[in-house]
């Protein structure tokens, strides 16, 4: 193979391209552990006190936990939702079934700002309020395609044999699915599941159309923004990656784990 | 199934929503054309800028770096796209506003001696833009170039080709649907994204998902901000069918 020597404007590459991209991140880091008003040079030594007033903060955290309400229950329904499509389809050959393939990818490729406002005007046609129920529904909703493409992508041609064994076996639908195909697709629902919970996580335009009073943290942020830079904001976006970055790293782990790396 | 259905059908209530009067004023308004046209600039900018940094990184981490650290520095490389987008767009502006951690920098080194007017522009949205989109765009120009089968430039060498030759003959072309791929996603992104424009460009020179989100918030014209979204969806859509017969999505 190539020299290490003559493999150096590559890795000087690498690195500049690396730096790029964390720079911001290293500098948010750095700077919510300001000991002044300012999240600005000069750094004027580490303090927790922007972390402390943040836990303090009643709205924030009270965002927070919406966050999480709806993070992890509307990513729930997305991976269940994801997954019974992706068997459907995979292995039960229903009618239709590039259509409906079509219809759950395509939503993809619309911008989330559309949708919110599509579903703004919508569920006010059903009579559905502007609520954290709204948001969780907005979610699902953008989250869905993702997971059933992830999902999907992972069923391969040993599975259907075994599907097909299950049943020839006496198994029930309900059973074969709940008890030999849910378990050995794990690591792709478990990845799924990870997804759609940092993207719901992080996602802001539709939680900030659906929602009223009860915000998430992204919406809170974006509030405080207006007020200027503060190291407050810095601990929370702090957190907010810290989290994020959590849950990518450990769907990466299982993913490369579980089985061909797809995505 | 049932569900999704219900979905498509609940979105396909939008459209219905508009009629020919708001559309007119739509393309009357210069305010509002203009809104569009600089989207279309930013984004392609965004576009083109991201393509160039992100090849030769995907190039690097497909073919230069060792085996064993190639899925490690992938990971890393694409990380914080999955993550926190509020957030980013803020710590870009911790870096480059007036008294931010780049001013200060090149003020100690004595490149400048005025801080330079970088944040609330168009020039900050497509940094915000290009840092983000590079992530996305290396990703799936890395899943075309590891699956090139190296015979193929064994062969290429054996026929005489320089690696220069190769590189534009077999590498380039070969690689070329992760690059639309990538490129489409980010348009998509990129020109219906609120909050980087908003937070990093300001309130001058806005951009059409902001002018959609002040008809909402500041008009409450929902027949309005829904032409305008149409016309948004239009823009896509035609993006997507001059990109279409370049892309295999299932490749990436």
């Amino acid at each position: 193979m190539v020299s290490r020597l003559r493999n150096s404007p590559a890795y000087l590459y690498l690195a500049l391209a690396l730096s790029f991209i964390y720079l911001p991140v290293v500098i948010l880091v750095i700077f919510s552990f300001q000991d002044g008003v300012l999240p600005v040079p000069p750094f004027n030594g580490p303090s927790l006190e922007w972390y402390q007033k943040m836990f303090e903060n009643e709205r924030l955290i009270d965002s927070l936990i919406n966050s999480v309400v709806v993070a992890i229950t509307s990513s729930f329904v997305c991976t269940l939702l994801g997954f019974l499509a992706a068997y459907s389809l995979a292995y039960r050959q229903p009618r239709f079934a590039k259509g409906i393939q079509f219809a759950l990818i395509a939503p993809l490729t619309v911008s989330y700002l559309i949708i919110g406002i599509g579903l703004l005007v919508s569920l006010n046609i059903m009579g559905i309020s502007k609520s954290l129920f709204a948001v969780g529904i907005g979610h699902v909703v953008i989250n869905l395609p993702l997971c059933f493409a992830i999902i999907y992508s992972q069923f391969g041609d040993h599975l259907s044999n075994i599907d097909r064994a299950a049943r020839d076996l006496g198994a029930s639908d309900l059973q074969t699915l709940v008890r030999v195909i849910a378990p050995m697709m794990k690591p792709s629902l478990f990845a799924a599941f990870c997804l759609a919970t940092t993207l719901s996580w992080d996602e802001f335009i539709i939680a900030f159309l659906l929602s009223r009073f009860e915000v998430t943290l992204p919406v809170i942020i974006f509030e405080m923004l207006r007020a200027g830079l503060t190291p407050e904001v810095n601990a929370a976006g702090t957190l907010v990656f810290a989290i994020s970055f959590t849950v990518v790293g450990a769907a990466a782990i299982v993913m490369m784990m579980g089985s061909r790396p797809k995505l | 199934m049932l569900g999704i259905s219900f979905w498509q059908r609940v979105y396909g209530r939008l459209i219905a929503t508009w009629d020919l009067a708001n559309y007119i004023k739509f393309f009357s308004s210069d305010y509002l054309i203009d809104s569009l046209t600089n989207s279309l600039e930013v984004t392609v900018l965004t576009t083109v800028i991201s393509i160039i940094l992100a090849y030769p990184l995907a190039y690097i981490l497909a073919f230069k770096v060792p085996k064993r650290v190639q899925g490690i520095l992938l990971l890393l490389s694409v990380m914080p796209f999955w993550t926190a987008y509020v957030v980013r767009s803020y710590s870009w502006l911790l870096v480059i506003s007036e008294n931010g951690v780049l001013n200060v920098f090149l003020n100690s080194l004595g490149l400048i001696d005025q801080p330079l007017e970088m944040a609330y522009s168009q020039g900050a949205t497509v940094l915000g833009f290009v840092h983000f989109f590079t992530m996305l765009i290396t990703l799936t120009i890395y899943a075309n170039l590891v699956q090139i089968k190296p015979s193929y430039w064994k062969a290429a060498a054996d026929l005489g080709a320089g690696p220069v030759r190769i590189f534009f003959r077999i590498t380039l072309p070969l690689s070329l649907p992760g690059v639309v791929v990538g490129a489409f996603i980010s348009f998509v992104i990129a020109i219906g994204d609120y909050i980087t424009p908003q937070i990093l460009g300001g309130g001058t020179d806005i951009l059409l998902p902001q002018a959609i989100m002040l008809q909402i918030s500041r008009a409450a014209n929902f027949p309005m901000a829904s032409v305008m979204a149409v016309t948004l969806m239009a823009v896509v859509i035609i993006v997507y069918a001059i990109s279409a017969k370049h892309m295999k999505m299932e490749r990436v």
